[in-house]
C-alpha cells in the first residue's frame, strides 16, 4: 500500500494542476485509513512481503519465483528470514538467489475490530509444538505483537523460537476461544471495577500522597 | 454500592492521560478486556486503553461502530456538549482551563475582585452581628 501511495503522489505532481493536486493530496492525507495509520502506535513487528528466486543459470534461465509474507522488526531482518525459510523449502540460498521485491504490508482497515487466528510452531524446552491462538485487535501487526508477548509470558518462548505458520481473520461464528467469544456481544456492558487514578503526566507523579486514593469508577 | 457508569457502546468518556488528554470521546466498540474503540467528531476513530479513560454519566444511543455522520447526529440529539458543559465536572474543567490561561494582569484583576468580595461579605456579616447580638 505504501508503494502504491508513493506512485500516486508522484503521478499527481506531474499531471494535475496545483489546486486540484492539493485537493487530491489533502483527500489522501485525511482519508480515515491513512490518518489512522499515521496516528497509530509504532509496531514492534512489521509485515513484509518478500519475493525472491534463485539466480538464473544456464541450466535454468527462468527459475521459479517465490513470495512469502512474514513478520520482522525491519526489512533487513525480513530478507534474512525469507532466506531462512526458503532454504528449508527449496534448494536455494542467499548466495545463489536474489530478492526481487520487498514491500511492507499495511493494515487495510485499521479502524475495524477483527478476530485474528494465528497458527504457530514454537520450540519449548522439550520439543517443537504447534499452536493455534486467537486475538481480538484492530490490526494484524497488533495481533502478532500480542501473540509474541503472550508466548513469552505464558510459555517463556522468545521471538526466535516462534515460527508463524499462518494468520487469518476469523469471522465471529468460527472463533474457538472463549476469551475472544465473550466480546462478541453487540450490547456489551461492564463496569470498570478497579479504577486507579493516575496523574495526567509522569512529571506530576509523587511518591507520597496526602490521602488514600478513591478506586471507585 | 452498585456500579452506575458502565463501559458500553455509546458511553461518553474523558481521556485522562496521553496525547489526547482532555478530549471527550464516545466508546464505539470494545476490542478486548483492556481496550476500546473510541470516536469523536473531530478525530479519527482509534483504540485506547480503559486506563486512559474516565467514564462520564452521559450515554448516547448509537449502533455498534456507527458512521461518523450517524455519530455526530446522535451526539447532537443527545446534546452531549451542553450536558457536559453544564455538569459540575465539565464546569470545573472549564474553570481550570480559564485559570491556567490567565496572564499576570488577569491574575491581578482576580486578586482585586476577591478582596472586594471578601470585604463585602465581612461588612454584611458585621452588620448582622450588630443587629442580632446573640
Amino acid at each position: 500500500m505504501e508503494l502504491n501511495l508513493k506512485k500516486q503522489r508522484a503521478r499527481v505532481n506531474y499531471h494535475i494542476n496545483s489546486s486540484l493536486k492539493e485537493l487530491v493530496l489533502r483527500a489522501l492525507f485525511t482519508s480515515a485509513a491513512w490518518g489512522a495509520l499515521r496516528s497509530m502506535v509504532k509496531f514492534r513487528f512489521h509485515q513484509y512481503q518478500v519475493v525472491g528466486r534463485g539466480l538464473p543459470t544456464d541450466a535454468e534461465p527462468h527459475p521459479k519465483i517465490y513470495r512469502m509474507k512474514l513478520w520482522a522488526t525491519n526489512d533487513v531482518r525480513a530478507k534474512s528470514k525469507f532466506w531462512y525459510f526458503l532454504r528449508k523449502l527449496k534448494k536455494v540460498k542467499k548466495s545463489n538467489g536474489q530478492v526481487l521485491a520487498i514491500n511492507e504490508i499495511f493494515e487495510r482497515k485499521p479502524t475495524k475490530i477483527k478476530n485474528y487466528g494465528i497458527w504457530l510452531r514454537y520450540q519449548s524446552r522439550t520439543g517443537y509444538h504447534n499452536m493455534y491462538k486467537e486475538y481480538r485487535d484492530i490490526t494484524l501487526n497488533g495481533a502478532v505483537e500480542q501473540m509474541y508477548d503472550e508466548m513469552a509470558s505464558r510459555h517463556r518462548v522468545r521471538y526466535h523460537g516462534i515460527q508463524i505458520i499462518k494468520t487469518a481473520t476469523i469471522p465471529s461464528k468460527l472463533c474457538k476461544r472463549e476469551s475472544t467469544k465473550q466480546f462478541h456481544d453487540s450490547k456489551i456492558k461492564f463496569p470498570l471495577v478497579f479504577k486507579k487514578v493516575r496523574p495526567p503526566t509522569r512529571k506530576l507523579k509523587t511518591t507520597f500522597k496526602a490521602s488514600r486514593p478513591n478506586l471507585f469508577a | 454500592m452498585p456500579f452506575k457508569r458502565y463501559v458500553e457502546i455509546g458511553r461518553v468518556a474523558l481521556v485522562n492521560y496521553g496525547k489526547e488528554y482532555g478530549r471527550l470521546v464516545v466508546i464505539v466498540d470494545v476490542i478486548d478486556q483492556n481496550r476500546a474503540l473510541v470516536d469523536a467528531p473531530d478525530m479519527i476513530r482509534g483504540q485506547i486503553n480503559f486506563k486512559r479513560l474516565s467514564l462520564t454519566d452521559i450515554k448516547i444511543d448509537i449502533p455498534r461502530v456507527p458512521k461518523k455522520k450517524t455519530l455526530i447526529e446522535a451526539m447532537e440529539t443527545a446534546d452531549v456538549k451542553n450536558k457536559w458543559e453544564k455538569s459540575s465536572w465539565g464546569r470545573k474543567l472549564i474553570v481550570q482551563k480559564r485559570r491556567a490561561a490567565l496572564n499576570d494582569f488577569d491574575r491581578y484583576k482576580v486578586m482585586v475582585a476577591k478582596i472586594k468580595r471578601g470585604r463585602a461579605i465581612r461588612e454584611k456579616l458585621a452588620k448582622l452581628k450588630r443587629e442580632n447580638p446573640a
